[in-house]
């Protein structure tokens, strides 16, 4: 994710040149392909020595086998086993902790909660996100103030952002809830399952805006003035402008943010569902990363949570590819 | 910056050396906050006392994630010489053969005496085997006490109950004082572990789980617990109990703003309920029922034991030995005490605080330590059972749901131990 951030100004610059800075090199990252032709063809630099290419990625390469591929075959592995959790005996098991895992009506609720959540926190997130780019694109007085403002609650951390939140949702002294109190709704984090999830859901979202803003507001700006003034001409309504003009530009921007985001509403919220629920999940919603984490950090059942933990990395894994096969589809770089 | 970080490499350096000639031994502890401080103290005494070892003490977060790391060490055999281990999670390490040295072996073989019956009833059996042998050194020990907003008890004109039927009489006219009468922050721990406890119960088979592992079943069905929580529902639906959720604080705010007449908590919550609460408090034992038959037997421990891992050198667990020694004497356990409201866990130490007059100054610190002195029954000297923490997850669900309204006490009980002994099914495979 940070790569994509320092790809940032670069995509910035990009005001009145042609379609080829806002082009996010994030796309290259995830192995789309970048289709780069005409105009854009980055300089081909050529290497005295074969080897020297292989030599610059090597510790990148080394970092993801050593913290990626080999803790992953590792749970795989384990996945298969019934473990004492010091390590003393371990039983093949085969399947069985996934049917275990698949039978549990405890975790398809977390399954279908985790769905909901997903697609609630993207959706939000995305739509507010593109709502302020686009009204903060339109200011012209004191637009530094007004960015500033709305990007800076990117660098609260997910546990402080969870603090805060469940500080707003307070049961005894959380203003959100007073507000809620005057229209006659009693909001009882950690208690109502509804009312835990929608101050999750607000909170997740929150704390995402701001980095949805971000790319959106650059990827606004790198739409070419050439192109606003001939629609301006065609088209008296901005509504229709934006949707006929504008977001077909913005798309490549719009489907970055789309997986982004539900990495992020799948993992990243780890931080603050952690603080919402105060180490207790007791009756309250959770996502399936969170019971991973349950199972095996604080139960030590290792080979249930690693079986777990594969069914999550499928679920990625597939998500992923229909992401890039049906979506990326209708998204066009130039 | 630069120069306190090279001051700070320095005297690390410096205090390196100048333990050259001690042993080394390592304590990893779930303790933070003042209770981390008071560790680093004890630790600091026990260095100062004798030369031949040099104890560090390293926090490591929670409970849970002292455990989950001490049990990641041991797989590399990079482990600590000592690990904390939790309640909850005391079948975890003990059932794992090998992984521990049995305090009371660790003790012998290092030359000292080792008495079993030093150390106070309620804390003699938790952490040991079935025969009675020592196998976690109990280290912080609590008890679940009653504490008692006085100020409501005076405005209602009422006496503090023993029992749940004289919390019945007095709750009415606690609730029409203007107070919650009852308010409580675990119910795993006080009204299911330590409802069996103090009515004197069976809680699982096979001996409450000490005598095997395979077929260990919960028995959480029993009439007299759902009983109890047929009861907790419906003082709540009349409004003589309020249920916060699970988090063991939001439940105890109340009591500290003195909104609350009764707050079932920790014999450790003393220490800081005296700077928070803004009423005059005192407390006293945790009901039981009246009706149930040879109740109001001692509580359970809660809290943590020490636990000597294997895989070290004879002279590094002869340190061991030598400090457990060390904080079992009396003057260490009453200044522990003193500092961190857990209960003393020996007899000599308990006198120590007696003869010492601190129970006159501070009447609610002896209240835990009395209760585990009540005399035990059958079922009130520990329970063993694997995965438990995920067990009392599972508990934690059902009880929101039920007050939530989700569910029915008959079904939320069903549900956990059903659930509840697929999981000590799937325990006994592990440690097969």
């Amino acid at each position: 994710m940070s790569t994509a951030t320092d790809l940032l100004p670069a995509s910035r610059g990009g005001t009145g040149t042609q379609t080829g800075g806002r082009r996010f090199g994030a796309f290259r990252f995830f192995g789309g392909q970048s289709k780069s032709g005409g105009e854009g063809v980055a300089k081909r630099v050529q290497f005295s020595s074969p080897f020297l290419p292989y030599l610059f990625l090597a510790p990148q390469l080394a970092i993801i086998f050593i913290f990626f591929y080999w803790p992953s075959v590792q749970a795989i592995q384990s996945s298969f086993y019934l473990e004492d959790p010091f390590g003393f005996g371990s039983t093949f098991v085969g399947m069985t902790n996934y049917t275990d895992v698949l039978k549990s009506g405890e975790y398809l609720g977390i399954a279908r909660f985790t769905a909901v959540f997903t697609a609630l926190v993207t959706f939000f997130a995305l739509s507010i996100g593109l709502l302020l780019a686009v009204k903060a694109d339109g200011v012209i007085r004191g637009n530094a103030a007004y960015k500033t403002l709305l990007i800076w609650v990117y660098a609260i951390a997910p546990p402080v952002a969870g603090l805060i939140g469940m500080m707003f949702f307070d049961q005894h002294i959380g203003p959100i809830v007073e507000l809620a109190r005057w229209f006659g709704w009693d909001i009882k984090v950690g208690l109502n399952y509804f009312d835990t999830a929608f101050s999750m859901v607000v909170v997740s979202v929150w704390k995402q805006i701001p980095y949805n803003f971000i790319f959106f507001l650059s990827g606004l700006q790198g739409i070419p003035v050439s192109v606003r003034e001939a629609a301006a001409i065609d088209c008296r309504s901005g509504f229709r402008r934006f949707w006929t003009v504008i977001l077909p530009l913005l798309a490549p921007t719009a489907f970055f943010l789309l997986i982004i985001n539900v990495t992020y509403a799948l993992f990243d919220t780890f931080g603050v569902i952690d603080v919402m629920v105060k180490d207790k999940a007791a009756n309250n919603p959770i996502t399936l990363v969170y019971k991973v984490y349950m199972d095996g950090f604080r139960g030590n059942d290792l080979g249930g949570s690693s079986a777990q933990s594969v069914i999550l990395m499928l679920i990625v894994f597939v998500l992923t590819i229909f992401q890039f096969r049906f979506i990326e589809r209708r998204v066009h770089y130039n | 910056m630069f120069k306190k970080f090279s001051f700070a490499a320095l005297s690390f350096a410096f205090s390196a050396t100048s333990s050259f000639a001690a042993t080394n031994i390592t304590w990893w502890h779930g303790m933070a906050g003042r209770n981390g401080e008071v560790i680093n103290e004890v630790s600091k005494k026990f260095n100062e006392a004798q030369s031949a070892c040099a104890l560090t003490p390293v926090s490591k977060g929670t409970y849970e994630e002292a455990l989950a790391s001490g049990i990641a060490a041991f797989r590399s055999g990079e482990q600590p010489n000592i690990l904390q281990v939790f309640d909850a999670g005391a079948a975890t390490i003990i059932n794992a053969k090998g992984a521990v040295i049995p305090a009371e072996d660790l003790i012998i073989k290092a030359g000292h005496n080792f008495d079993r019956n030093a150390f106070i009833d309620g804390v003699r059996y938790f952490y040991a085997d079935s025969e009675g042998k020592f196998v976690g050194m109990p280290f912080n020990s609590s008890a679940p006490i009653m504490y008692i907003n006085d100020e409501a008890l005076k405005k209602a004109g009422v006496e503090a109950p023993k029992t749940w039927e004289e919390f019945e009489a007095v709750a009415p006219k606690l609730k029409e004082a203007g107070y919650i009468p009852l308010v409580q922050s675990q119910l795993t721990w006080q009204f299911t572990e330590n409802f069996f406890s103090r009515n004197n119960i069976q809680f699982a088979t096979n001996n409450n789980g000490y005598d095997a592992v395979v077929d260990t079943q919960l028995k959480v069905t029993d009439p007299n617990l759902i009983m109890m929580f047929d009861k907790l529902k419906a003082w709540k639906d009349e409004g003589y109990f309020a249920f916060y959720g699970a988090g063991w604080n939001d439940n105890q705010k109340v009591f500290e703003e003195g909104k609350a007449a009764f707050w079932i908590g920790s014999s450790g919550s003393f220490g800081g309920l005296q700077k928070t609460a803004q009423m005059p408090f005192s407390a006293t034992f945790l009901p039981y029922w009246g009706s149930i038959k040879g109740a109001g037997t001692n509580s359970f421990i809660g809290g943590a034991a020490l636990f000597a891992m294997s895989g070290k050198s004879d002279e590094e667990n002869n340190c061991v030995a030598d400090f457990f020694q060390f904080l079992t004497s009396p003057e260490i356990q009453y200044f522990y005490h003193k500092a961190t409201g857990y209960v003393a866990i020996t007899k000599a130490a308990y006198e120590l605080a007696q003869k010492d007059g601190y129970y006159k100054e501070k009447p609610v610190a002896e209240v835990g330590i009395k209760q585990l002195l009540l005399p035990a029954g059958d079922w009130s000297k520990g329970y063993r059972l694997g995965f438990y923490p995920q067990i009392r997850e599972i508990m934690e669900r059902e009880y929101g749901r039920i007050f939530s309204g989700e569910t029915t006490v008959k079904d939320a009980f069903d549900t956990i131990e059903k659930e509840g002994n697929e999981l000590l099914a799937r325990f006994a495979k592990t440690a097969g």
